[in-house]
């Protein structure tokens, strides 16, 4: 502490003195799959530059701060198409730029941490919500600014049970990224003392999600398939897919809402987040990307934003000092949660509060008063210390 | 009351029990050792004795949700008026002379200014976009306001009403204040985390300090010798030496039983003898009491939710903070350093500024 602060008094000199002299150069890669997911709603199909927009007004905010500590902050962005090789593309990011900006799958961000290690190399995961990557596969060089499908279900799990809608009708699409999610779902309920009466499946048979007379034909579909459950209070739906989920509400059998990947969903961001100074950063965005801003977008402006603040608390841009100092006791950012925002040590999660949404407002935010624990309430969200599996190397 | 905005009917509503809590913390207040008890009523009989012929003072509180600025008497602790202004009130400062309120209305990009004698919005000022904060200096003359959409600093001629420039410096600006001497205006700015330093002759930015996270507000000692910033997600208040431009030493705060994260400093008073500071800690519901000379906490207050901003009277004699969450002001014995009396406003009380 007492050596942190020697080093803030000093760089209150430095900073000063700084103005004049050539700014150190901070690069900043990104690294992201071509291919755009489809949504089943058309107004929450991702943009092109999904990511990445947030990444680039985080470099905007990084150098605005950078005038007075001269430092200079650039993006280079790559998109890796299907087929080509992440590791290859990530091998050539590194090569000007010590920081990596990673919205990659699971299997393909492992094998790039693992190319890069030697070189140190720090990467950030905005993208990947799978628990492995935080549980049996962590890696020490790998900082995950996304929450995970845990966290996500604990924040959802949290509300309902606060409000009393403890008895959930679960229904689960067949891939395999859904599946987790319902794990995810189920270890929730166990947690928090809601109780599955019931457990459905809606396979996707195929089929395309944009048709001309769609509505129709959904409309009959989606009550029969929830008729004859068991009373419940609330539907959770776990359709990661984005196959079936977003038509369940105002169409199940009994009149209940519907929350998960549908309905009230959770996220770490929303474009209708306006509280704790965010109308500030939401017009920010806006005007740099004539856009609203996604949770992607904000997973990646906090991994920037994390690198510099690093950067000038170390008054750096030694990728090894600044990975030291995030990770470290005394490291937290402000991302306009509400709260600070610090690293879990033993797995380099970020902690961070989550938000319901329903695609206008934002219903609340976990994790909810009377969640406690003996050191973060925002680790009552996710895998916590004791229960971790995850050995950093 | 119409804040049914953030109710729900099958959730247990939190004000009452918060109500509860103050009410419990209170009474644990009261159950202090005899002798204090009886020191402190002493002190509060000698103090009421004092203060028989009130001196009634007007304070004028923005409330950011309703678009409204309360008028409070100080001699009867009530609203006296609701002023209608522009939409998101929040800074709010008496014009030197004391013949204005002036309010940045952020939603509408400018500056009221409210007539202190008729009570009613005269005129406004072309502040930048989204203007939040300002400062003035000493001779009333000059208004310098933070935008916090656009990273500038903007100087207006509060005579002429006209805008004399403006001053690039951090990401979101906040905080602003004039050293008494007038010759530094401090800027902090939130998401760069600075304090600027800034020449008022000159309009350029002579030193930047590295503060913690999310710098809000920025005080001076009366004596210039300390420059305090609060951080609200930093959780402390940096001590900086004017001179040097170095954090010398930090405020930092710790109550049993609430999460660190709860603590979430802004909001800064100084007495004018430089002995004691008060400091709005947000979320933690609490004014901490803070020994200018040994920067230590010696007392927390417990006051309504999320607390921002304070006024003293001008005879220093009762310290009024804004409580957002509970649309209230809490009014603080100075002497005693006890809560003597809440009043309800506006929803979300932000600023406040008592007439000099």
């Amino acid at each position: 502490m007492i050596r942190w602060l020697a080093g803030l008094i000093g760089f209150g000199l430095a900073a000063t003195s700084a103005l004049a002299a050539e700014p150190v150069a901070i690069g900043v890669g990104y690294l992201g799959v071509a291919a755009a997911r489809s949504t089943l709603s058309l107004v929450e199909q991702p943009a092109e530059n999904d990511g990445v927009a947030g990444a680039r007004l985080a470099i905007e905010d990084n150098n605005t701060t950078g005038k007075f500590t001269g430092q200079r902050f650039t993006l280079e962005e790559r998109r890796i198409k299907e087929g080509e090789d992440a590791v290859q593309a990530a091998t050539a990011l590194a090569e000007k730029n010590g920081f990596i900006i990673a919205d990659l799958p699971a299997d393909a961000l492992l094998k790039v941490s693992d190319a890069l290690r030697e070189r140190g190399t720090l990467l950030f995961n905005v993208g990947a919500i799978d628990e492995r990557l935080r549980e049996t596969d962590c890696r020490a060089n790998v900082i995950h600014t996304a929450p995970t499908r845990a966290m996500l279900a604990d924040a959802l799990g949290q509300y309902l049970v606060w409000k009393k809608w403890s008895r959930w009708l679960l229904v689960v699409g067949s891939h395999d990224e859904d599946k987790l999610f319902a794990d995810a779902l189920r270890r929730t309920a166990t947690r928090f003392g809601a109780k599955i009466v019931q457990e459905r499946t809606f396979e996707d048979k195929g089929g395309a999600r944009r048709t001309d007379s769609g509505v129709t034909l959904i409309q009959r579909q989606m009550p029969v398939f929830t008729q004859q459950a068991p009373a419940y209070d609330v539907l959770v739906v776990a359709d990661e897919s984005e196959v079936f989920g977003a038509y369940l509400p105002y169409r199940t059998w009994d009149p209940r809402p519907v929350a998960g990947s549908a309905g009230l969903v959770p996220r770490s961001w929303d474009a209708s987040q306006d509280q704790w100074g965010a109308i500030q950063m939401q017009n920010r965005f806006i005007k740099l990307n004539s856009r609203r801003m996604t949770a992607l977008d904000m997973q990646a402006w906090t991994a920037v934003r994390m690198i510099g603040e690093a950067t000038s608390r170390t008054n750096s841009g030694d990728v090894k000092k600044v990975a030291d100092f995030v990770k470290g006791p005394d490291f937290s950012v402000a991302a306009f949660k509400g709260t600070r925002l610090t690293l879990r040590d033993w797995n380099l999660q970020l902690r961070q509060p989550i938000l319901l949404v329903d695609g206008r407002m934002v219903v609340s935010v976990s994790p909810q008063e009377g969640f406690l624990h003996q050191v973060s309430e925002l680790d009552t969200l996710g895998y916590d210390r004791p229960e971790s599996k995850c050995k950093l190397k | 009351m119409s804040s049914s905005w953030h109710r729900d009917d099958a959730a247990p509503p939190p004000p009452p029990a918060v109500k509860q809590a103050r009410e419990q913390f209170q009474r644990i207040e009261e159950q202090a050792p005899l002798h204090t008890q009886i020191l402190r009523l002493s002190l509060f009989a000698a103090l009421a004795l004092a203060v028989a012929p009130a001196h009634a003072f007007i304070a004028y509180v923005s409330n950011e949700k309703s678009n409204t600025v309360s008028v409070i008497d100080t001699d009867s602790w009530t609203v006296t008026k609701t002023i209608k202004v522009g939409q998101r009130p929040r800074g709010i400062e008496f014009t030197r002379d004391g013949k204005f309120v002036m309010v940045a209305v952020g939603d509408d990009d400018t500056i009221q200014l409210i007539d202190a004698k008729t009570q009613s919005v005269v005129d406004s000022l072309p502040s930048g976009p989204d203007p939040e904060l300002f400062a003035q200096d000493a001779a009333g003359k000059i208004l310098y306001v933070a935008n916090e959409n656009d990273n500038t600093v903007t100087v207006i001629d509060l005579e002429k009403r006209a805008r004399l420039g403006d001053i690039q410096v951090g990401v979101e600006p906040e905080g602003m204040t004039i050293s008494p001497d007038g010759k530094t205006l401090i800027n902090t700015s939130e998401t760069t985390n600075m304090a600027h330093f800034i020449d008022t002759s000159s309009r350029q930015i002579v030193a930047n300090v590295l503060v913690d996270a999310r710098p809000r507000f920025a005080e001076f000692k009366h004596d210039s010798s300390e420059l305090w910033v609060s951080s609200e997600i930093g959780g402390t208040v940096s001590i900086i030496d004017p001179g040097k431009h170095e954090v010398i030493g930090k405020v930092t705060f710790e109550i049993p039983g609430l999460r660190k994260e709860a603590i979430q400093p802004v909001g800064i008073g100084m007495t004018k003898d430089d002995k004691t500071a008060f400091i709005a800690l947000g979320p933690a519901n609490r004014i901490a009491v803070v020994d200018v000379a040994t920067r230590k906490v010696t007392k927390y207050l417990l006051v309504g939710q999320r607390v921002w901003h304070m006024a003293f009277t001008p005879d220093e004699k009762y310290l009024l903070t804004t409580n957002g969450v509970s649309n209230d002001v809490s009014v603080i014995d100075v002497a005693a350093q006890k809560v003597i009396k809440t009043i309800q406003v506006g929803e979300l009380p932000w600023g406040i500024t008592i007439a000099p």
